[in-house]
């Protein structure tokens, strides 16, 4: 437990080496040559290792220990860097990205990687003593390893277990593994228990009981209970509790009991060795202690954050002084300095919370080398703007959707080498990622110099799969046609491959990267390649909102995606089938009663007055525009986002909730969930 | 672990019901509560706790009681479990008591267990009858459906 408060810089500094480690082989593979690169990574290996040992995390000790042998057999000259070499450091360091993944995630390392130590001993020339030596310590781990459906009892466990073996009960080893979606992990380890201790005894749990009840595991734990019912009545019983991912039952005989006589019998208040003993693809399942999310920060700013807050305090005391010599000039002063401090403050604590966008981008490098492996094509990645700053929260989020847009680029975009020499390009395609601040947002392109996108295909796939009709395609330019490929379902390579066209992708990063608050759009010239734009807002906490009165009600809609806001008559609303449009500015707008949508209570519906003027909030997504009808508008503020909590997941068209100036919580609506709303009856 | 659990009594429909005191964060009085749409028919709304967006659960619609209004004795008991807070509201809570594992009956000997069984036990003391509610149970529910 003391080590807890290392345990985060720990996982911090490891993966500034690790990304360290990263780029440097990366420039090794490039400069096989180059020692000042090589020292480099030793160097990072060798801080690895101390920092680790100190951890207490021996497995990743172990693995740089030999990363290092290689490394300085190569610095020595007894070897030459090859591409067997680097594979082989690329996968010791992936597998040390595991490791700290492990680590972050569950407490724990995980197992260890014996067939890398072993890979990395093989190519070691000489040094045979040592090599043989540690083969035959891995052979008793391997021993160890295969013995796997047993269990390790403690002796008392071990003769009840007997006992009942004797008495022709059946004695089971249940394995219970949780849904990756499970949100209550041990409440739901708890129904489990419970509903088994209905006609069974539970006489060994691994976590223990305790460890479960504080959701000290992964996301599996076994059970040993003796039973009258057998393993079918057991494993029906035990279907019937959802967000279970698998049931094991593995009935117990007494030859796969092991005796083990350091497990404690009541729970384990230092598992620290039975958690060495997972092996390697099925180990990492008990502990996860929670990590909390942090943010590198700039000591400047910091002090800055400090001087706004001494600021603060200052004028804090000036308005406490005012009630005194009740001057009205005085407090409004005040208030309007008060007012520049929080704005500066806001500031600042944003920037608390940017990092740059490096951190993501640095991961794509090593993909671009791997794919183009794999694929056979040479590519190139120039990235620029990496200093750019956003979000904390955006950076954890664009991951995904950008390493799908590159491995579309890499697998869709760029074409095979031949094929480019014909057409007279370079030999060596390039992918261009470049991320830049415009305004209040930041805009990252991904950009590759392939095939483009064949509209006329595009078209042609739309209609086959029947998400536009072929009247609507030709009246389509170039540009509509390409934001086809947003569509969900949709994919235009033929044969599926590993890497990207299972036609789930585009649509994901859509919804993805809206659900960030941004936009996604594609360009793309044929023959010549493609850009796809994505435009994130630059912070998500706080956001300008216009508030509107809905029955007794207030909402915030997001000033983003208001287009304007305008009054029309209510004789002026038609309708078409069931849904209200109105004709506006040339063009038919649909109109949503946002009353109706939200069923506010209490509003004057039926007696339409016919004159009547109503006010419409037009707003916008992407070219689509929708008129929200709302009772009054109260203003533009900022707003501070906040989720309605895990409680109140997905509740359909609500945002989020924002707590206003007088305590009241109003409600952020949902622009996007509007026009699918519509969507069916637009189209 | 002790044998003996501290439970927050509270007074639903002039029944007793217990919640255990590890899952209570605080007792709140009535505060304004804001309608969400599309909710679940047992919530409330949410309510502002001190910054916070708490959801607000009327237990008297969850376990399918007369519907009566607020008064003064009215309580939010905020619960909490892992990352979840959710506040219940009851007629009135103003007791904290102490039993120990033998006071509490389980109620799976009792009745079959239902889906809407949300009764971990019954509790004894002094003659008084204390439901005692299965926190997880009561929280998880929901999200199946």
């Amino acid at each position: 437990m003391d080590m807890a408060q290392y345990m985060q810089i720990f996982i911090e500094e490891s993966r500034e080496n690790l990304q360290d480690m990263n780029s440097n082989l990366l420039y090794l593979e490039d400069n096989p040559e180059d020692t000042n690169t090589l020292n480099n990574i030793f160097r990072v290996a060798h801080t690895l290792k101390g920092m680790s040992a100190t951890m207490g995390f021996n497995n990743v000790t172990h693995l740089t220990h030999e990363m290092e042998n290689i490394l300085d057999h190569i610095r020595k000259d007894n070897m030459k860097v090859n591409v067997n070499i680097i594979d082989l450091l690329f996968q010791c360091f992936d597998k040390l990205e595991g490791y700290i993944g492990n680590i972050e995630n569950y407490g724990h390392e995980g197992g260890e990687a014996t067939e890398l130590i072993n890979k990395l001993h093989s190519v070691k020339p000489g040094d045979t003593a040592r090599a043989t030596c540690n083969k035959n310590h891995i052979t008793d781990q391997n021993a160890e390893n295969s013995s796997k459906p047993t269990v390790q009892l403690n002796e008392y466990v071990n003769n009840v277990v007997s006992v009942a073996i004797k008495d022709g009960l059946n004695v089971n080893l249940i394995k219970i593994s949780l849904d990756d979606g499970c949100v209550l992990k041990s409440a739901r380890a708890y129904v489990v228990i419970n509903t088994l201790e209905k006609f069974t005894d539970i006489i060994h749990s691994n976590p223990s009981i305790e460890e479960i009840e504080d959701e000290i595991f992964g996301l599996s734990f076994e059970l040993v209970v003796i039973s009258e019912k057998d393993n079918k009545f057991i494993r029906k019983e035990l279907n019937n509790i959802s967000e279970i991912e698998s049931i094991e039952i593995i009935p117990l005989s007494r030859e796969n009991i092991k005796i083990s006589q350091d497990i404690p019998i009541i729970g384990s208040m230092d598992s620290n060795d039975t958690k060495n003993k997972g092996n390697e693809d099925g180990g990492i399942t008990d502990k996860k202690t929670r990590t909390s999310k942090t943010v590198r920060v700039d000591i400047d700013r910091l002090d800055n954050l400090m001087n706004l807050v001494s600021e603060l305090i200052i004028i804090k005391t000036r308005l406490e002084g005012i009630d005194e010599d009740k001057k009205r000039q005085n407090a409004n002063e005040a208030i309007e300095y008060l007012e520049r401090i929080t704005t500066s403050l806001h500031d600042a604590v944003m920037k608390v919370r940017m990092v740059p966008i490096e951190r993501v981008f640095n991961r794509f490098p090593r993909m671009v080398r791997d794919l183009s492996k794999e694929l056979g094509k040479n590519i190139t990645l120039i990235m620029s703007g990496e200093e750019t700053e956003v979000d904390r929260t955006v950076v954890d989020e664009i991951g995904d959707p950008l390493i799908h847009l590159i491995r579309n680029s890499i697998d869709h975009g760029i074409e095979k080498t031949e094929k480019r020499m014909e057409s007279g390009k370079e030999k060596t395609g390039t992918v261009k990622l470049v991320a830049y601040p415009d305004g209040n947002n930041v805009v990252i392109e991904v950009e590759d110099d392939g095939g483009g996108i064949d509209v006329e295909r595009v078209k042609k796939k739309a209609v086959e799969r029947g998400i536009v009709t072929h009247e609507e395609v030709q009246l389509m330019d170039d540009k509509e046609s390409i934001q086809l490929l947003f569509n969900p379902g949709f994919s235009t390579v033929d044969a599926v491959s590993d890497i990207s066209g299972r036609g789930v992708g585009l649509d994901v990063v859509k919804t993805k990267i809206e659900s960030l608050g941004g936009v996604v759009e594609a360009d793309s010239c044929q023959g010549k390649g493609t850009k796809f734009i994505i435009r994130l807002p630059l912070t998500l906490a706080i956001i300008q909102a216009l508030l509107v009165v809905v029955g007794t009600e207030k909402y915030a809609i997001p000033l983003n995606s208001i287009k304007e806001i305008t009054t029309i008559k209510e004789s002026n609303i038609r309708r078409v089938q069931d849904s209200e449009v109105v004709l506006y500015r040339g063009s038919t707008l649909p109109i949503l009663r946002l009353s109706k949508l939200l069923n506010v209570p209490n509003t004057k519906e039926l007696h339409k007055d016919v004159d009547k003027e109503v006010v419409v909030v037009i707003v916008k997504k992407g070219e689509k525009d929708a008129g929200l009808i709302v009772d009054s508008l109260i203003g533009q503020q900022e707003i501070v986002i906040k989720s309605l909590g895990k409680y109140l997941l997905n509740i359909p068209l609500i945002a989020g909730a924002t707590i206003l100036g007088n305590g009241l919580i109003a409600l952020i609506v949902d622009i996007n969930s509007y026009f699918k709303f519509i969507g069916g009856e637009i189209i | 672990m002790s044998p003996i659990n501290q439970y927050v009594v509270f007074k639903l429909n002039k029944e007793n019901y217990g919640v255990p005191i590890e899952h209570v964060e605080t007792v709140e009085k009535l505060t304004e509560i804001t309608r969400v749409p599309n909710a679940p028919h047992y919530i409330n709304g949410v309510m502002n706790l001190r910054g916070e967006v708490i959801p607000v659960m009327d237990l008297r619609k969850r376990f399918d009681l007369e519907h009566i209004s607020t008064t003064d004795d009215s309580r939010i008991i905020v619960l909490s479990l892992d990352e979840i807070s959710v506040g219940i509201l009851t007629d009135s809570c103003s007791e904290v008591i102490a039993l120990d594992k033998g006071q509490i009956d389980k109620t799976y000997n009792l009745t079959i267990p239902l889906e809407d069984d949300y009764v971990e036990g019954i509790g004894k003391l002094n003659e008084r009858m204390i439901i005692i509610l299965d926190i997880p149970k009561l929280l998880i529910n929901n999200m199946d459906t």
